[in-house]
């Protein structure tokens, strides 16, 4: 498979495996990350892609395989190592992960206030103009519970870039938005990241919203990536895999069904679901 | 047999983990008074109510019983050293774990199913410095306070009853509590209600900090919290009474 090619390289996923108890996630995964690019991670829901996530994170190790990001294998790091690492990273999760007894300033400054000793004034000055870029200034004072889901994510995306991180990760960034929500969302993606310079992955399975901002795109099943390249090349892609998830088809190779027996033999062989025999 | 010792081995690992911790927390004195104000506080209400009613009711049962012996006078003895020594600090941390400890672990066990631990450690910053350790610290001073003002009221219960109602002389209830008991009376109960703040605050962050992502999980380590905070409360209590003999 051929790797994107422009930029150096921010992130190296060189033949991963990984297990999740007796479940094997990634079994020979590869993908690269180019510098200043959106690199969209798609595939079917359980193919691992929060997984991955987690492993550039330094959140889970791989059993076999290499995890290099920002020049730094991830497993290699000690402790106060991945601290350094994850400083220079930021994330958005899926629900935003906003800490629920701190306001909108306070989320957004705690970052700040635990790595840097910046005056108030200062402070304040930086986190104004971050929730400026996402929109919601005004906010600064309400809690986390009186925020809609869109500007929950939001402030968490102005708690990201709060440290002017060189790689940002998103978590299905656009779960549960309505359509304005999610447009702006998309729409703050993209200029974030050619205003701050910065790198960004989009773990997400909303393929034509996340492939119209990304720049190349992975798509991951059966624990490793099966197709990657510009949306434009995986739209046009002959292969059945590739063509059911882009398009959406129910009938393909990724199965429905959760793997399971006759159906006719299952409402008939008179076991209930406890596995009892009914009378 | 091997699961309980490895459940111990990873209770005495986190307690060294959250120690170490408590050293960076104390810089920000802020988070710790804010949690003596949640899980000292926020139990006055009920502490000070247990308290009263725990002391009224040794008014009562004391008077009688030392009727019997026609030492009556002996209520004020009766009831500070049995205060003191082991109702004030064993009910104060049985009703601390109910109260305060199931409020730690599920308000860690929820910020561990909203990813807000996770989001914190991919911020690079340690949530056994941020949310556990200020919560240990708090809960650990928290309890030798809640047990002095738990034995005040409860002198307070027991003279009100005694006194007031079942005829022992005002008088001779303080002087003999004054004269009977002494420092290492105070300082037992002083030492059993630290370790019993230790015994349970750690319960409580231990079963919040490892709860499983869910509702199902935040339930379970609420319960485990109380459980355990109630069996190892007991039996340390056991293990004092005899060291102090």
């Amino acid at each position: 498979m051929v790797a994107p090619a422009d930029g150096s390289a921010v992130v190296e996923v060189r033949g991963v495996r990984y297990s999740a108890g007796p479940r094997l996630i990634f079994d020979g995964l590869d993908v690269t990350v180019r510098q200043g690019s959106i690199t969209a991670v798609m595939g079917p829901s359980g193919t691992g892609k929060t997984t991955l996530l987690r492993l550039l994170t330094g959140q889970a190790f791989a059993s076999a395989g290499s995890v290099r990001v920002l020049g730094q294998d991830v497993a290699a790091l000690r402790s106060s190592a991945l601290f350094g690492l994850r400083r220079r990273m930021g994330m958005l999760f899926q629900n935003g992960a906003l800490l629920t007894d701190l306001n909108v300033f306070e989320n957004v400054a705690f970052p700040v206030r635990e790595h840097a000793r910046l005056p108030e004034p200062v402070l304040r000055r930086l986190v104004l103009m971050k929730l400026e870029a996402v929109g919601l200034r005004g906010a600064e004072k309400l809690m986390p519970q009186e925020l809609s889901g869109g500007m929950a994510r939001r402030v968490a995306l102005a708690r990201a870039i709060v440290m002017d991180p060189e790689l940002l990760v998103y978590d299905e960034p656009f779960v549960g938005l309505d359509p304005v929500s999610m447009g702006v969302v998309l729409r703050l993606i993209r200029h974030l990241n050619d205003a701050l310079g910065i790198t960004s992955i989009v773990v997400s399975h909303d393929v034509a919203e996340v492939g119209s901002i990304a720049d190349y795109s992975y798509l991951l099943a059966g624990g490793r990536a099966v197709a990657h390249g510009t949306t434009a090349e995986l739209n046009a892609s002959a292969d059945p895999m590739v063509r059911q998830f882009m398009q959406g088809h129910s009938d393909g190779p990724v199965p429905f069904h959760y793997p399971a027996g006759s159906y006719v033999d299952s409402l008939l062989d008179g076991t209930d679901l406890s596995g009892k025999v009914a009378r | 047999m091997t699961a309980a010792l490895r459940h111990i081995g990873a209770v005495a690992i986190f307690l060294v983990r959250v120690l170490a911790a408590c050293l960076p927390a104390l810089r920000r004195p802020g988070l710790i008074v804010r949690q003596i104000y949640n899980s000292g506080a926020r139990s006055l209400i009920i502490i000070m109510l247990c308290g009263l009613v725990v002391g009224m009711i040794m008014g009562l049962a004391f008077s009688d019983m030392l009727a019997r012996f026609g030492s009556e006078s002996a209520l004020g003895i009766a009831a500070g050293l049995a205060l003191l020594k082991e109702l004030g600090p064993v009910l104060t941390a049985l009703l601390f774990a109910g109260r305060a400890g199931t409020s730690l672990a599920s308000e860690i066990g929820l910020m561990r199913a909203t990813d807000q631990l996770t989001a914190m450690q991919v911020m690079a910053v340690d949530p056994l410095r941020y949310v556990v350790a200020p919560r240990f610290l708090g809960g650990v001073l928290a309890m030798p306070l809640l047990a002095c003002i738990f034995n005040i009221l409860g002198l307070f219960g027991a003279q009100l009853i005694g006194v007031s109602m079942m005829g022992v002389d005002g008088g001779t209830f303080w002087s003999q509590m004054q004269n009977q008991i002494d420092v290492g009376d105070v300082n037992e109960g002083l030492v059993k209600s630290l370790v019993f703040g230790v015994v349970c605050t750690l319960m409580a962050v231990f079963h919040g900090y490892h709860a499983e992502p869910t509702a199902e999980g935040v339930g379970l380590a609420t319960t485990r919290t109380v459980i355990s905070s109630s069996v190892l409360v007991l039996l340390f209590d056991y293990m004092l009474t005899a060291a102090f003999l």
